[in-house]
């Protein structure tokens, strides 16, 4: 062990990731192994000292495989503040025990407004009419004869972290109930452009309202430029075909816009010149700026981070020693450029380390080695991405909407951490 | 199928997936490609007409028909109140009236504002700007139990009954969907657009909002 070779990075004991590498510290202590004086004899059993489940045939797999029944608490949460009625169903994911930037498929945030449709999906088809040249329709067999794109992107709803941006004091929450709308995946599909080009879009298509087979219809005016840019009609996330809640058989996907624009269970897309005004983006999806006025169609999910490790409501181990920061950032404009850490609330900032792989639209997780000195401090992050879009302080973004306003919210997250070791969340 | 169909369906193939993988990393690109694929079916006027149910700001696919507030109201005491209340504020659903707007998590005054407006949503009248999205959303969605169930009739009078709660017309109004049009909604002129939105996307609200012109013809 070598601390002489440690580098400080920044306050409060963020370290150089490369000198901390290499001066073999450890991030706990080890005990020293026990040697035991020799007692074998022609009968002794070497499964004498062994666990169980080494000494007996294990069980056979299953058809569909599942979680350790170790991992059974690791599942997603309802959360009961919502704003409408118990028919509003918002489910958030455990996204401070998710490791790297896939969040698997059944641990994956789902948001309904009017419940999750049962489909066939051999009697479901998508229908293209309005301002084309040939008003179309597919079954979901030809629509999968199109060339597939994947693309890992992440999804956020644009309520995530709403309670942050209203409450008047910070909520005691953990993670999952305060960033628990956004998740990561691969997903697969066919590209909206080739569809658009079968059909043959007429000079003054501007608009596709996105229909979805819900018992809501659930609809958004999306334009045509985005359809043609990256979006795609997903059939597959992480290798296996869309769960009914989020979207079984098809959804639209719409990289980087905010999660409610990406209509599940589709089935029209009506060609306009015009948006429709829909229920959602009408009410719930605008945002109420300070003077009063309402922002429509802010498509967008801007660059945010949290730190998920630790994160609210963990305690630290160990009062003083070696911890690996971690967390995620991600944006909706393009690709996270870097991500500062600071462990001494926000004086001093360091760079923390990028993991690859670094993707347009996707989570991206960042890394920071880090002794704890055992004092009570605030740790945050702050994340820059390509375009030099950053994170505002809470209050810079507060100054840009009414004070009810909830959705957007991607201001620096605070964790307090105290004398004790337990993780809080906290305004800076 | 003859082979030379084969071949041209085969290289017609081939030509879309070169393309994908030039399309997989390029946000920018936005030209469409010149690959004809011929997978999607032919769909009739009646298959069109059987789900345009989407309604625009300037009335297109209104249907015919008619409702007044007294017919609204009565409805609504039978399908809605249980959910929205009789003032259309009490909740447990989405708030329909006013414009006080959502009130935060940990608000100290929360307690005291609940009393007045228990629901946590902003409102339809508030904050919506065209009143052709409530026939919308209540002849799709509602009532939630039986969404799609209702007739245009009753959902142009619990359209109504909706704005006159609103104080935005008047009890004896008969709504149609001319009539729908000449409402006008306070959260219209409060609306702005980013400017990550392209102009064209955008010119037909311009066009709409500065031609009363439109609005005149359809009375």
């Amino acid at each position: 062990m070598n601390t002489k070779m440690l580098k400080t990075v920044a306050e409060g004991g963020l370290l150089d990731r490369r000198s901390f590498l290499m001066s073999g510290l450890t991030l706990s202590s080890v005990l020293p192994m026990t040697v035991l004086a020799s007692s074998i004899t022609g009968q002794s059993r070497i499964g004498e000292d062994f666990h169980p489940w080494m000494k007996v045939p294990g069980r056979d797999a299953t058809a569909y495989g599942r979680p350790s029944s170790h991992e059974k608490s690791i599942v997603r949460h309802l959360e009961k503040n919502t704003p409408e009625t118990s028919l509003f169903s918002l489910w958030q994911t455990p996204i401070e025990n998710q490791r790297g930037i896939i969040t698997p498929s059944g641990l994956h945030f789902t948001v309904s407004h009017n419940g999750i449709p049962d489909i066939d999906p051999q009697h479901h088809q998508l229908m293209i009419h309005g301002l084309v040249n040939k008003p179309i329709k597919f079954d979901v067999e030809r629509l999968m004869r199109f060339p597939f794109v994947s693309k890992i992107n992440f999804l956020e709803c644009a309520g995530n972290t709403a309670q942050n941006a209203v409450s008047f004091t910070p909520l005691d929450g953990n993670c999952q109930a305060l960033f628990g709308q956004v998740s990561g995946s691969e997903w697969s599909g066919v590209p909206l452009r080739y569809l658009l080009q079968e059909a043959g879009l007429k000079p003054t298509a501007k608009w596709a309202i996105a229909e979805g087979a819900d018992g809501g219809s659930h609809a958004r005016s999306i334009p045509v430029s985005k359809l043609l840019d990256d979006a795609i009609i997903a059939f597959y996330q992480n290798g296996e075909r869309l769960r009914p809640e989020q979207g079984y058989p098809m959804r639209l996907f719409l990289p980087g816009w905010e999660g409610n624009t990406n209509v599940k269970w589709l089935h029209r897309l009506e060609i306009t010149d015009k948006p429709a005004f829909t229920k959602d983006e009408s009410g719930l999806y605008s945002d109420v700026l300070d003077d009063g006025r309402v922002q429509r169609f802010s498509f967008h999910m801007d660059v945010k981070s949290v730190i998920t490790s630790p994160s609210g409501k963990q305690m630290l181990p160990e009062k003083k020693g070696f911890y690996e920061i971690s967390g995620l950032a991600w944006s909706g404009h393009g690709k996270i450029k870097h991500v500062d850490v600071s462990v001494d609330e926000g004086k001093t900032w360091a760079k923390a380390h990028i993991d690859s792989p670094i993707l347009s639209k996707s989570l991206t997780r960042f890394s920071i080695p880090w002794h704890w000195r055992g004092d009570a401090t605030t740790i945050l992050s702050r994340a820059t991405d390509e375009h030099g879009n950053v994170q505002p302080t809470r209050s810079q973004w507060r100054d840009k909407y009414a004070s009810y306003t909830f959705n957007h919210f991607n201001a620096i997250q605070a964790w307090r951490i105290s004398s004790q070791g337990e993780v809080e969340n906290v305004y800076m | 199928m003859s082979t030379c169909n084969r071949c041209g369906q085969f290289s017609t193939i081939i030509l879309l997936i070169i393309l994908s993988f030039i399309s997989v990393n390029s946000t920018a690109e936005t030209e469409l490609y010149d690959v004809k694929t011929s997978l999607g079916e032919s769909l009739s006027r009646q298959e069109i007409e059987k789900y345009m149910i989407t309604i625009f700001p300037d009335g297109t696919n209104l249907p015919e028909g008619q409702g007044s507030v007294e017919e609204g109201g009565a409805l609504y005491q039978s399908m809605c109140q249980a959910c929205h209340g009789e003032k259309g504020i009490e909740g447990p659903a989405a708030r329909l009236v006013g414009n006080n707007g959502w009130f935060s998590f940990s608000d100290p005054a929360r307690i005291l504002r609940i009393k007045d407006y228990p629901i946590l949503l902003i409102s339809v009248g508030g904050l919506w700007p065209y009143a052709t999205t409530i026939f919308d959303y209540v002849r799709r969605a509602m009532p939630h139990f039986a969404p799609k169930s209702l007739t245009n009739n009753q959902v142009y009078g619990l359209t109504a009954y909706i704005l006159y709660l609103n104080e935005l017309i008047g009890p004896e109004v008969i709504l149609d969907k001319d009539i729908i049009l000449e409402v006008k909604m306070p959260g219209e002129d409060l609306s702005v657009f980013p400017n990550t939105m392209d102009k064209e996307e955008y010119e037909f609200i311009e066009r709409f909002r500065n031609q009363g012109a439109s609005r005149e013809l359809n009375k």
